[in-house]
């Protein structure tokens, strides 16, 4: 098998602005490829629309950047006619969650093995500055002087109540995490959903401050990771347990809390409920989930219809065109 | 009762079922024009049934009709008025009796002509044959309560039974015809193989309606005879143009030895497409019912990309939301066939009656330069080669291709003589060779065709990026250049520009018309017996009929100023008129245009094309 490096899948000179949250991706995706050690002509990547949707001209694979909102529902075709490629879906919050929220959720629902990355900015960047379907509410953007008056998407609402089986997230300048949460989804069969909260230097900058450099992470946000409990901070003294219906940060040492107290990640449970807390939590109260969340594997759509086709040729007696025409009622004349 | 049976031999014959949209009209007129076609007539349907999910039962909004025209030779339309007309209710009976000849029999189920039906068909007096004035031979004959009797031992309940009632009609229109019941009972059996019981009542009552018409020889005076002329030999069935469709892409598929992909979301009345192509997994087609009408078109071109023969089926609606995307599979250049089946409109329109609204929509509904292929099909049977024809230009030219058909032709069916496969042209993509591989770039073009190379995922050597942003002819990245852009409009354009049709052949009196028309797609059979009524009568007449739009053949301007009278006569406001107008300098035609719904009336064409004789 070759062995592949970043550079092989590498390709042009990218044009975001400096210190766009897509270049630290790219090249944590570029090198998660080599990893992941597909080759580059079985490999495709799609994109919609919007800064960075840009991202498949960087490819040195198979790519197509299409039309607004439409990358889930063409990288489904392209997977179910030929499921041996790999193929990596490319949107950002605009181009996934607004125009084309319908085609991502039933790409999420038909379990496509897809690998949709959502970048995350939570803005409009390629048309300079309006709200996106996850900005907060009151959000101040050029379309919006006056704040918004509408609630924002959680990409893993969405994701879980599409029947999502896969939902990771990671942070576009944290190339360690990012490059994890790529091989995970490569490796999950079905539509594996990776949210990078990436920052927009020129109309949302700070957006995920809170957690987008290393201090902020050791702070903030808690990795996740299957089997392992659910501990974090900088001197991984909390943790997470179950209270109620929700989720509890508890100080370990405290009121008595050991470490065998704190819930220990289950990324493979069926049952999502616990997975979609861990999903939603955010500052001040809760850290910012990291890592694989949800990892169930589940029968995929290309694969069924692959089977289907097989069992049916062996059922059904007419295989060519010419005993398809047998099949009906004919007669002859002469 | 006539004491003197005559049996009358025609040439040609229409019948028409009608009834409530729940009486299994269109299967009484699909198993009559399956029992005549087997015996080796030429048949052509037009069923004409409700948009409504359902009407009011017995209403006259509910009335669903079958029209079957039997010929000993070629027929080649419904027909415009019925010999029979079976009228099962009285809103049928109010609203179908206007295509019923002045020499009709009528056959009616006085059962159902109570005085709740008749205020449901808002007649004012309990006699709606003296209220309508009508004097043609009626059959009245009380088959609900024949049809229970009939069943009395089946154990059935009563509305079951009275779902038979349609049966006794084509079992009495089999008797006035002559026709052996056999092939209606294989039908029938095949048709409800999973529920012998029904199939076997089925029969039972068919029988019963045609030993009515044997015992009492009903209320007429003859019965008819179609002998069946030499037709070209071979094996023959009865297929619908939605059917031919679907098959058509089947065959173009095996010949590219290539996967079929049908990415669609259901629309009337092309969802029959959806549903045929869905049924035949053993040929390994993979169909996808997509979330909406513009995933069907994405999710084929994702297929094509991928390196399928990919189609998307849809109506006049679905073309505007997929027509964003089809632009996208224009500047990608990826092979990919859009199916229109034409319905009424604008926006929702009337979407089980049929029109050729769409013509200017497939040819210029998108943004910017936009050349597309435009084939249209001619007549149910058509729809095969048509569709075959759009796969093979679809995938030699790498462009998207718009077939369009429209419901008259889609939903009406006639005898078809088996293709063998072998006399179809072979279908060979412009695949990347090996020797390709150093400098491919994906928009580089064979210099002959102007078509670009077909490298799919997968081939080592050939990774390249498509998208919808322009591309630099050459390297194939991204460019804004004004120069390059002027170019690539043109290498599109020439790209389409050039693909071979053949010459639009003029039929009828082509070397001494005095009159030309000109027709596309789904009208042929309405405008040739219109020409052929003519030219019979005396008059000069000739017809040119298009098949393929974009690009229009080479000889069209040549014929079309071959004659001092030309009518273009189609299903719109005279968009195929406007279009030609484009195309060739000088042409002005007369027009004929109707936009009602409904397939042309011969007899109202030869009116008008007379009148524009006399001009």
């Amino acid at each position: 098998m070759t062995q592949y490096t970043a550079k092989d899948f590498k390709k042009g000179q990218p044009r975001w602005c400096p210190g766009c949250g897509d270049h630290f991706f790219l090249a944590s995706l570029h090198k998660a490829m080599a990893e992941i050690g597909i080759p580059p002509y079985e490999t495709a990547v799609i994109s919609g629309i919007g800064c960075s949707s840009r991202l498949p001209y960087y490819m040195n694979t198979y790519a197509m950047q299409t039309i607004h909102g439409r990358a889930a529902a063409i990288a489904t075709g392209c997977k179910v006619a030929n499921p041996d490629i790999t193929v990596w879906q490319i949107s950002g919050d605009g181009d996934g969650l607004a125009i084309g929220g319908n085609h991502y959720i039933h790409a999420i629902r038909r379990n496509i093995d897809l690998n949709m990355i959502l970048l995350n900015n939570r803005i409009y960047g390629l048309t300079k500055g309006q709200y996106s379907p996850t900005s907060p509410r009151g959000f101040v953007s050029k379309s919006s002087p006056y704040g918004t008056v509408e609630d924002p998407f959680h990409p893993a609402e969405l994701c879980f109540g599409a029947r999502g089986r896969f939902f990771a997230r990671c942070v576009a300048t944290d190339a360690e995490g990012t490059v994890d949460v790529l091989k995970a989804a490569a490796a999950h069969k079905g539509a594996s959903v990776v949210e990078v909260l990436q920052n927009c230097v020129i109309f949302n900058n700070g957006t995920h401050d809170y957690v987008y450099n290393k201090e902020g992470r050791a702070k903030h946000a808690i990795y996740v990771e299957h089997g392992k409990p659910l501990i974090f901070g900088e001197n991984r003294e909390y943790g997470l347990v179950q209270e109620g219906f929700g989720l509890k940060v508890v100080k370990i040492g405290e009121n008595g809390i050991t470490e065998k107290d704190i819930l220990v990640h289950d990324a493979h449970c069926e049952d999502n409920t616990l997975q979609l807390k861990l999903a939603l939590m955010e500052g001040p109260d809760f850290p910012v989930a990291l890592g694989v969340i949800r990892d169930v594997e589940a029968p995929t759509y290309e694969t069924a219809v692959a089977d289907q086709i097989e069992e049916i040729k062996g059922k059904k007696p007419y295989h060519n065109f010419q005993e398809l025409l047998m099949t009906n009622d004919t007669w002859e004349v002469k | 009762m006539a004491e003197n049976m005559e049996v009358k031999e025609l040439d040609e014959v229409v019948v028409r079922f009608s009834g409530d949209s729940g009486d299994g009209m269109q299967l009484a007129g699909n198993i009559f024009s399956n029992v005549s076609a087997t015996v080796g007539n030429d048949i052509c349907t037009f069923p004409d049934y409700p948009a409504d999910i359902r009407a009011p039962q017995g209403s006259l909004t509910g009335v669903s009709g079958f029209q079957v025209h039997v010929g000993a030779d070629k027929v080649f339309t419904p027909g415009d008025l019925c010999d029979v007309l079976v009228a099962m209710n009285p809103a049928a009976l109010k609203t179908q009796y206007k295509f019923a000849k002045k020499t009709a029999c009528i056959i009616i189920d006085t059962d159902c002509f109570k005085q709740a039906d008749l205020d449901k068909a808002e007649f004012k007096t309990n006699d709606p044959i003296a209220e309508m004035g009508i004097k043609q031979d009626v059959i009245a004959a009380p088959i609900s309560q024949m049809v229970k009797d009939c069943l009395a031992d089946s154990g059935m309940d009563n509305k079951s039974m009275l779902k038979c009632r349609n049966m006794f009609a084509v079992g009495l229109v089999c008797w006035l015809f002559g026709r052996d019941l056999h092939a209606a009972e294989t039908f029938l059996r095949e048709k409800f193989a999973k529920k012998p019981a029904v199939a076997e009542s089925n029969i039972k009552v068919l029988h019963a309606g045609y030993d009515y018409g044997h015992n009492t020889h009903s209320s007429v005076n003859h019965t008819y005879r179609i002998e069946s002329h030499a037709k070209t030999p071979g094996r023959y069935m009865d297929i619908s143009g939605n059917k031919a469709t679907a098959y058509g892409f089947i065959a173009a598929a095996e010949k590219a030895g290539l996967k079929l992909f049908l990415g669609s979301y259901p629309i009337t009345p092309a969802t029959d497409v959806l549903h045929e192509l869905s049924k035949h997994k053993s040929l390994g087609v993979t169909t996808m019912q997509c979330e909406d009408e513009i995933s069907g078109c994405a999710s084929s071109i994702g297929a094509a990309f991928a390196g399928a023969l990919a189609v998307t089926s849809t109506s006049g609606p679905g073309i505007c939301l997929k027509s964003e995307a089809m632009n996208l599979a224009v500047i990608t250049e990826l092979p990919l066939v859009v199916l229109d089946v034409q319905r009424g409109g604008p926006s929702t329109g009337l979407p089980t009656k049929s029109e050729q609204t769409d013509l200017l929509q497939a040819l210029f509904g998108r943004n910017g330069e936009s050349p597309m292929p435009v084939i249209a099909a001619t007549s149910p049977t058509n729809c095969f080669d048509a569709a075959y024809a759009a796969c093979k230009m679809a995938l030699e030219h790498m462009t998207p291709v718009v077939l369009m058909t429209d419901a008259f032709i889609a939903n009406g069916s006639a005898a078809w003589r088996l293709p063998n496969l072998d006399e179809y042209p072979e279908i060979r993509p412009p695949y990347v060779t090996p020797e390709m591989k150093e400098g491919y770039a994906p928009y580089h073009r064979n210099p002959d065709t102007g078509v670009r190379y077909w490298a799919r995922p997968g081939q080592e050597g050939f990774t390249h990026i498509l998208g919808g942003l322009e591309k630099d002819s050459d390297t194939g990245a991204i460019s804004t250049d004004p120069e390059n852009h002027n170019l690539m409009c043109r290498l599109r354009a020439e790209k389409v520009a050039k693909i071979p049709v053949p010459d639009v052949n003029v039929l009828g009196r082509a070397d001494d018309a005095d009159l030309l028309i000109v027709g596309f797609g789904g009208t042929y059979g309405h405008l040739y017996t219109a020409m052929d009524e003519m030219n019979k009568a005396g008059h000069k007449v000739a017809l040119a009929h298009f098949s393929y739009i974009n690009p229009l053949p080479k000889n069209t301007a040549e014929v079309l100023r071959r004659y001092k009278k030309v009518v273009v006569a189609e299903q719109n406001m005279g968009q195929f008129a406007a279009y030609l107008r484009m195309k060739v300098d000088g042409f002005v035609p007369y027009q004929f245009n109707q936009v009602k719904g409904q397939p042309f009336v011969v007899s109202e064409l030869v009116a008008a094309f007379e009148e524009i004789l006399n001009k």
